[in-house]
């Protein structure tokens, strides 16, 4: 019934030249997305990923076990010295995700590009 | 819709994940019906899909024999949803996720239903049903005319 989550990586560079890794995501995050979200996150090398992306452009339904797996991968990033920000979220989610907190530790951008540039 | 008459619609869903996505479609359906603005049926769908969430895993515990009960009541000015499962109600209160606790693992970075159901809508209660079943949340939102 849940819609299966895809993720899929790109490398780009932002305008400031930092190399930087794009998690996309598509479908909903919900509590059967552990391996879309932090898996796909995982899968990148901890030494050489310093900037990472999240691209919520094509994701319509994100619920609260969903926020939890966006949650520990700040944890993971956290404390592997890496750098979060988030793009293509629908208003209502950018002001959920800001009510439980995560515009502390990740930034919250309404396009790839703006996001790039504050990189 | 001018002039909105009272009307109730009823759903049954399984308790199986994912399918709150059916209550949540349905509220957002009667809400929008009602004249509420976009931003406030998204609200809508997030409270009724954390509820029916809770319900689904706590509640019935995903017991599939079980089924949640949403009861949509809707008035001239609000839109009550009713969402009821076999459990023995919520012991716990909504508190407010410290994502600071969250982040060193001092608290599960779960346990956030029950603070976005109360903070996206105007009314939220907690029942405990009688003999330790048929408990269920109550949401209240509200149409705001001047907005």
């Amino acid at each position: 019934m849940q819609s299966e989550t895809k993720s899929r990586v790109d490398q780009v560079t932002s305008p400031a030249g930092h190399p930087v890794s794009v998690l996309r995501f598509e479908g909903d995050i919900a509590s059967t997305s552990k391996d879309a979200v932090l898996g796909a996150y995982q899968g990148l090398p901890k030494e050489t990923t310093k900037l990472i992306l999240l691209d919520f452009t094509k994701v319509d339904y994100i619920n609260s076990s969903g926020i939890a797996l966006v949650i520990q991968l700040l944890m993971e990033a956290a404390n592997s010295a890496q750098k979060i920000y988030a793009f293509g979220l629908s208003a209502h989610f950018t002001k959920v995700f800001t009510m439980v907190g995560i515009t502390k530790y990740a930034g919250l951008f309404p396009s790839q590009a703006d996001a790039l540039a504050a990189i | 819709m001018s002039e909105f008459k009272s009307t109730s619609v009823e759903v049954r869903l399984p308790s199986r994940m994912g399918f709150e996505k059916v209550a949540m479609s349905t509220a957002a359906a009667v809400a929008k019906l009602m004249g509420f603005r976009e931003d406030r049926v998204e609200d809508l769908k997030t409270a009724v899909a954390e509820a029916c969430i809770n319900a689904i895993e706590h509640g019935n515990r995903m017991n599939e024999k079980l089924s949640v009960g949403v009861v949509l009541s809707a008035g001239a000015d609000s839109l009550e949803v009713k969402v009821i499962d076999d459990g023995k109600g919520m012991r716990t209160r909504p508190t407010t996720p410290d994502i600071d606790r969250k982040m060193h693992g001092e608290e599960d970075p779960r346990g956030m239903g029950m603070f976005l159901i109360q903070a996206l809508v105007d009314e939220a209660e907690w029942v405990a049903g009688s003999n330790g079943r048929s408990s269920y949340v109550r949401l209240v939102i509200r149409l705001d005319k001047d907005a």
